[in-house]
């Protein structure tokens, strides 16, 4: 095993959960998509969440680095509030600069990968940390060419995303993502776009992470890796969360019709 | 397009199959394609007799080619290019960037300019700038400058407001698809690592736009070479300029038409050049291999390339 990358402080400084929900309300225009989600993920927990399509499962990790605004309720990561400062009791919206400088802690992988394009592997990995940390390009090499080892990409370095195979640019982006330390990682289906034979790896990659004690959250439709690597889970549909609780629990006995139904599906 | 086709399918080391023959056919023969290239060949036969039999004095060509007249005049038909250009591409990002902003009185102030850059000749838009002395008689940017509009408002100024300020309502429209081609995904991820807009913008989307961008800005320069003659209109000494002045002084009117146009041809053939490798600079990262430049593709044939196969699987 190598070195690990997750810290003492990377995992969470406030002593409280790492991401709290309460009563989470997010609309498109007159769409109302998540209708009160209330729910924690402690720190060092892998924290999976299910549920059909379309019922929000993208937009509420969206919401938790930002990348949409929530309408009501409470959202925060780490006891700071996503998008907002609280003083006496008014809440005052974060400027840009403010919202960029919380998303640093926060590590997001998509299911699309979204590596950019016009630099390779190692430079994917090495942009941030120099363009946002202000680190040196010969420790942010050293760093991205560690990452790249620790996903077993060491021989791609120099390759292009447009020369790797799916699998392999998704673990390219769990690197990157983890090139800035972040204490929580957000995983969208990170598994989904991939030919079953390449989504082992990337799922091995995470696995890993989970050990190291990594703070996660992932939407997923691996039930595999929910109940090996899951410390709980939660089954969302049509905006709210129906049940939650041990994934070997929900999976082998949910509760609910509604989790039944969907389970029957793609069990 | 040749394709590689023999890093493929080895044979089972077990049963090596026998070497197929070359296969040995007949071509199909085209005779249209001679008979087109006769016909063809007998019009540029007659196209060259005919000038070869005009009235031109054709050694005058050579001989002007750099006299320094002319050579003044292509100089700033250059530099009137490049700083149009420089202006158009500066002012059609700022435009593109302007039309994307949620405040609805940039976007519409750019919006605004685009229609009325973009719906004038740019002939009229050089006549105006250069008449403008009519309406002004004093420039007074209060603190800093003032002086008569006629010695402020000189046939270079006139030539480079008319061209950049014209360019940049087309540069913006390019820059605009440009930035529209980025995926959103892209900006996505870069705010996601904690990017701000400004450093996403520059580092992230800026460089994939280019690659929508080079193309057709390169074909901008080339045209906008060739519009500079217009600058004629506000008595800007540029070739055009030059070589009618050379052919009236000297008689020689017709010939140095067909100078300058050799010029033009030299200028615009180089660009293409230029243009050819920028773009395979800007494509890096987007297809799994690059295309090889002339000169490689030159070396890789003399560096024994029989070894290609000759079928091209599609
Ligand atoms: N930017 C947006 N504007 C309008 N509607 C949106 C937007 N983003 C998402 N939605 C809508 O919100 C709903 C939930 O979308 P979301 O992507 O969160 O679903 P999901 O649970 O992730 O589904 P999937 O499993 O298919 O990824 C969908 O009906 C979608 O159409
Ligand atoms: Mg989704």
């Amino acid at each position: 095993m190598t070195s690990k990358i997750v810290t003492s402080e990377t995992a969470g400084t406030s002593g409280g959960p790492m991401v709290k929900a309460e009563n989470v309300h997010k609309s498109f225009g007159s769409a109302h998509i998540l209708k009160g989600i209330d729910l924690e993920v402690a720190p060092k927990e892998v924290f999976c969440l299910i549920g059909p399509s379309g019922s929000g499962k993208s937009t509420f990790l969206r919401c938790i680095n930002h990348l949409e605004k929530i309408n009501a309720g409470r959202l925060s990561v780490d006891g700071e509030l996503v998008g907002y400062r609280e003083h006496n009791g008014k809440l005052y919206e974060l400027r840009d600069r403010e919202v960029a400088a919380r998303r640093r802690d926060i590590g997001m992988v998509f299911q699309r990968f979204n590596l950019f394009p016009h630099m390779t592997a190692v430079e994917n990995i090495m942009e941030a940390p120099i363009q946002v940390k202000g680190e040196s390009k010969a420790a942010a090499r050293e760093r991205a060419t560690k990452l790249l080892d620790r996903v077993g990409l060491a021989d791609k370095a120099g390759n292009y995303p447009s020369q790797l195979s799916g699998g392999q640019q998704q673990r390219v982006a769990i690197a990157r993502a983890l090139a800035m330390e972040p204490k929580l990682m957000l995983f969208d289906e990170p598994t989904s776009a991939l030919d079953p034979e390449l989504v082992g790896d990337v799922l091995d990659v995470m696995k890993d992470l989970a050990a190291d004690g990594m703070t996660m959250i992932v939407v997923t439709h691996e039930m595999g890796f929910a109940r090996e690597v899951g410390d709980s889970l939660v089954f969302m549909d049509d905006g709210v969360v129906v049940e939650s609780g041990h994934p070997r629990e929900v999976l082998g006995n949910p509760q609910h019709e509604r989790t039944k139904s969907f389970l029957s599906k793609v069990l | 397009m040749s394709v590689d086709v023999d890093k493929s399918a080895q044979p089972p080391a077990d049963a090596p199959p026998p070497h197929p023959e070359p296969i040995k056919a007949i071509p199909v023969r085209h005779y249209g394609r001679w008979v087109a290239a006769v016909v063809v060949l007998a019009l540029l036969a007659l196209l060259v007799r005919a000038f070869a039999s005009g009235n031109v004095n054709w050694d005058a060509i050579p001989q002007y080619l750099f006299n320094t007249d002319i050579l003044k005049g292509l100089r700033n038909t250059l530099l009137i290019t490049v700083l149009s250009m420089v202006i158009g591409v500066v002012g059609g990002v700022i435009l593109a960037v302007m039309r994307q902003s949620k405040n609805p009185v940039t976007s519409s102030v750019a919006w605004f300019y685009v229609w009325f850059f973009r719906g004038t000749p740019v002939y009229v838009q050089l006549f105006l700038w250069f008449n403008l002395g009519l309406v002004f008689q004093y420039i007074d940017i209060m603190p800093i400058y003032k002086d008569e509009w006629s010695d402020f408002m000189t046939p270079f100024l006139c030539a480079l407001l008319g061209l950049g300020l014209n360019e940049a309502a087309y540069m913006a429209e390019i820059c605009r698809a440009g930035l529209n081609a980025v995926d959103e995904g892209q900006t996505e991820a870069a705010h996601a690592l904690g990017m701000s807009h400004g450093k996403t913008l520059r580092r992230i989307v800026v460089p994939q736009a280019m690659r929508v961008i080079v193309p057709p800005t390169g074909n901008e320069v080339i045209n906008m070479l060739k519009t500079s003659s217009l600058v004629i209109a506000v008595q800007y000494y540029d070739l055009l300029q030059a070589a009618q002045n050379v052919g009236r002084d000297s008689g020689v009117v017709v010939e140095m038409l067909i100078l300058a146009a050799v010029w033009y041809l030299i200028a615009t053939t180089v660009l293409s050049i230029g243009q050819y490798y920028l773009e395979r600079y800007y494509a890096r990262g987007s297809s799994r291999q690059l295309p090889l430049t002339p000169l490689q593709r030159a070396k890789a044939r003399l560096a024994g390339g029989f070894n290609r196969s000759a079928g091209g699987a599609g």
